[in-house]
């Protein structure tokens, strides 16, 4: 399959799927271009009973390319890529986990999102020390919080070493596009990561737009935008309220709790769902909104004033900087290397921001969007990817008021919010930049029924890297780490 | 830290007076689909117009239970019914029937959390309604001894991430769980109340079902949010959680509001009756 053009401007970013042949052919020319500045963004396997393939997803400067390689038929197993590219390291357990395709030379092959057997050997202890034990925490946790298990092994304060056990909410997500017409994968898309509904959403309905060749109409764009920046602003405020819960600040976490119920409460003003459940449709968007450009512009800046001068007292709270200052920090190496997505790569100066870089509806229209800078301190700690969320909500906002201001609703009867959208075979790649980072869909249509679709959540790619920021914390600084990374465990199980 | 005292006094009181008083985005709150009252149709039914809404390959098919991509619509002989349970709130039937199917409105109507698995199923009948309400006392009787102060114990068997967002939101200003006497816990030795979220999926279901046995008597089980009560999209059944433990009270919903979570807990509690 060639590339396919999307976007109001052509050309605009383009994703393409490559035959690459025998899987070393494949995996020769995946390693050729990670050096030569390609960023490594997924690897999975397709097709079923006895031809399986292989397909590694890598981020160009302008698209998303999947090179494909398909498996001998009753292949049980090929040699791994995690040795030449580590970031590859939990997407073959899921390979092996799902598919049953063994990688040969992978360096830990235990399950991921399979529930392991009781035969199956325990993880066991990496470290080895006087006094050391291993405390299992999860996956029913103190607090209203996702199931997921840690197993801290600590010799009482330090961290030397953090095993994390995802399978638990595993619900198999991916296996169950297959069969649905094109227009009812939105519907799994959106529930397949619950607070990034928008993103999942938008990079199905890209997928499906990119195989119809279909363009969003203006005003459809527009209004994606407005959701999916609201839904950023969402995400971002439920970061920095759980920060706060943690560090004790009642009245910052109360405070930031209001703000998010207005936000949550504005998306349902605006299309009845507060996570705008129904809203994304290949091809646009299903209605008008409930609320006018003028209303939401106003909202908007209420919203920001209050935010904005809530923020300033939280970064002026010492008590509360000393918490983050220092704590979990992910140095820019291993940022670049893993090709860490979201807030967390941008807080180690790694930004790879979809918006910017493959942009996408009404991006290119509206401001151009600056990559934030690192806040002051070691880069790559938990300050740091505060201040990156703090920037982005302020950016968010202006784009929701640049997008709303441009949002031309008085003339409902000419309102033009869905094109046809009705393709019938093909292959896609859509994305877009949920708050977690960027999210991609590839699917493949036959007869307008999905034969395969494969998400790659934002939230696993970065979860992986939790392993390494325990830099000298101790126990009480875990939860500043895992709410400042900011992920979700339902799209990193999947 | 003064400031911080005197920036909580910003926005004056913000919690809401639900159930004391009616609550405006409360009443207004888009609820699960519900049939139109007194519809009745024939097969030979056409819905009105060329809907455009949805572009599908196959919208020949006129037939109604092929709307629903969870299964919630039945429709036998004369009357049409929708399991709230099992609704999505994805909206195609009330895009494409708008003669049959709309919202139902409002977070604490007498839908929004139920005693009874049946009552979810709309429209009822006379004596569906009658054994809701036999198991409303019922529930009632067997947690009067909690009074009107409860732990919740939260378990998450497999959700999205967005039913847990809402339960949260249930700790902030706007809620205020704890003015109506409910706190959470941590231990299930300490609680009275355990609020599920998600199908029961196989990874958690053991560990929902070593929380529910570590809870001492009287318990109540509250299954929130569509997946919990019948799977939702991903798994469609019968059962949801309720496959690994009791249920006692439904909160439909996708996810259910924090409003539907309150009415929920009051009715778990004893607290509220059917209608309010």
């Amino acid at each position: 399959m060639t590339a396919v053009v999307r976007g109001e401007q052509a050309p605009g970013p383009s994703g393409a799927v490559i035959a690459a042949g025998d899987v070393t052919a494949c995996w020769q020319l995946a390693r050729s271009r990670i050096a030569a500045g390609q960023r490594f963004a997924g690897l999975f396997a397709t097709g079923g009973g006895d031809v399986k393939a292989l397909s590694v997803l890598l981020a160009r400067p302008d698209g998303i390319d999947a090179l494909e390689t398909v498996l001998p038929p009753g292949a049980t197993g090929y040699p791994a890529l995690t040795p030449h590219v580590g970031a590859a390291f939990w997407y073959e357990r899921v390979i092996h986990d799902l598919a049953g395709l063994v990688p040969h030379g992978h360096p830990r092959l235990a399950p991921l999102v399979r529930p392991g057997s009781p035969t199956d050997p325990s993880p066991g202890r990496h470290v080895e020390g006087y006094g050391l034990f291993t405390i299992p925490h999860g996956p029913v946790r103190s607090g209203v919080l996702e199931s997921m298990e840690y197993l801290v092994e600590t010799p009482g304060e330090a961290i030397p070493h953090l095993n994390m056990r995802i399978f638990y909410k595993h619900r198999g997500i991916a296996g169950r596009f297959t069969g649905l017409g094109a227009a009812d994968g939105v519907l799994l898309a959106e529930r397949a990561e619950g607070i990034a509904s928008v993103a999942h959403a938008l990079a199905y309905c890209h997928a499906i737009e990119s195989i119809a060749g279909c363009t969003v109409p203006a005003q459809a764009a527009r209004l994606r935008v407005v959701h999916a920046e609201l839904e950023r602003v969402a995400n971002h405020l439920d970061a920095a309220a759980r920060l706060c819960d943690a560090s004790g600040l009642a009245v910052a976490t109360a405070r930031l709790a209001l703000h998010k119920e207005r936000v949550l409460r504005l998306v349902s003003g605006l299309c009845g769902s507060r996570f705008c459940r129904g809203v994304i449709v290949p091809g646009g968007v299903s209605g008008p909104p409930a609320m006018g450009g003028g209303d939401l512009v106003s909202a908007v800046g209420a919203l920001e004033r209050a935010v904005s001068a809530d923020a300033e007292s939280l970064m002026g709270t010492s008590s509360f900087l000393d918490r983050l200052r220092g704590t979990g920090p992910l140095t820019a190496a291993r940022a670049r290397e893993h090709g860490a997505l979201g807030p967390v790569g941008k807080a180690c100066g790694y930004a790879d921001d979809a918006r910017v870089a493959r942009p996408y509806d009404a991006y290119p229209l509206t401001l151009p969007v600056s990559l934030p800078s690192a806040g002051p301190g070691p880069a790559g700690d938990a300050l740091a990817r505060l201040h990156v969320r703090w920037e982005e909500i302020g950016q968010s906002f202006d784009l929701i008021r640049a997008a709303a201001t441009q949002l031309r609703l008085d003339d409902n009867s000419k309102l033009r919010l869905r094109a046809p959208c009705d393709p019938a075979d093909g292959r896609g790649l859509g994305w877009a930049e949920a708050p977690q980072g960027e999210v991609i869909y590839d699917v493949t249509l036959s007869a307008g029924r999905i034969v395969a679709c494969q998400p790659r959540s934002p939230s696993f790619h970065n979860l992986v890297l939790m392993h390494e920021v325990f830099q000298g914390d101790i126990l009480t600084d875990f939860p500043f780490i895992e709410a400042s990374f900011g992920l979700s465990v339902a799209g990193a199980a999947l | 830290m003064t400031m911080w005292v005197l920036r909580g006094l910003r926005n004056g009181v913000v919690t809401t007076r639900w159930p004391s008083r009616p609550d405006e985005y409360a009443d207004a709150w888009r609820g699960p689909v519900t049939v139109r009252a007194g519809v009745s149709f024939s097969s030979e039914d056409v819905p009105p117009g060329g809907s455009r809404a949805d572009q599908e390959a196959d919208s020949g098919d006129q037939d109604l239970p092929s709307l629903c991509p969870t299964g919630a619509i039945t429709a036998d002989g004369e009357q049409v019914r929708v399991d709230q349970g099992r609704c999505i709130l994805c909206g195609r039937c009330v895009a494409r029937r708008p003669d049959l199917f709309t919202w139902s409105r409002g977070a604490t109507g007498p839908r929004a959390a139920v005693p009874s698995r049946q009552a979810l199923i709309v429209p009822g009948s006379a004596e569906t309604d009658a054994a809701v309400e036999e198991a409303r006392v019922a529930l009632a009787q067997r947690v009067r001894a909690l009074r009107r102060s409860v732990h919740v114990r939260h378990v998450d068997a497999g959700s999205d991430g967005s039913e847990e967002w809402e339960i949260q939101a249930l700790l902030g200003p706007v809620y205020d769980v704890s003015r109506l006497g409910v706190f959470f816990t941590a231990s299930p030795r300490h609680a009275d109340v355990l609020l599920v979220t998600g199908a029961g999926v196989a990874g958690m279901r053991q560990s929902l079902r070593t929380t529910y046995d570590g809870m001492p008597d009287p318990k109540v089980v509250i299954a929130a949010g569509t997946d919990a009560i019948s799977g939702g999209l991903l798994a469609p059944s019968d059962q949801g959680a309720g496959a690994v433990v009791p249920i006692d009270v439904w909160v439909p919903g996708s996810p259910p509001s924090p409003f539907c979570l309150l009415k929920g807990l009051l009715v778990a509690v004893g607290q509220l009756g059917g209608q309010r």
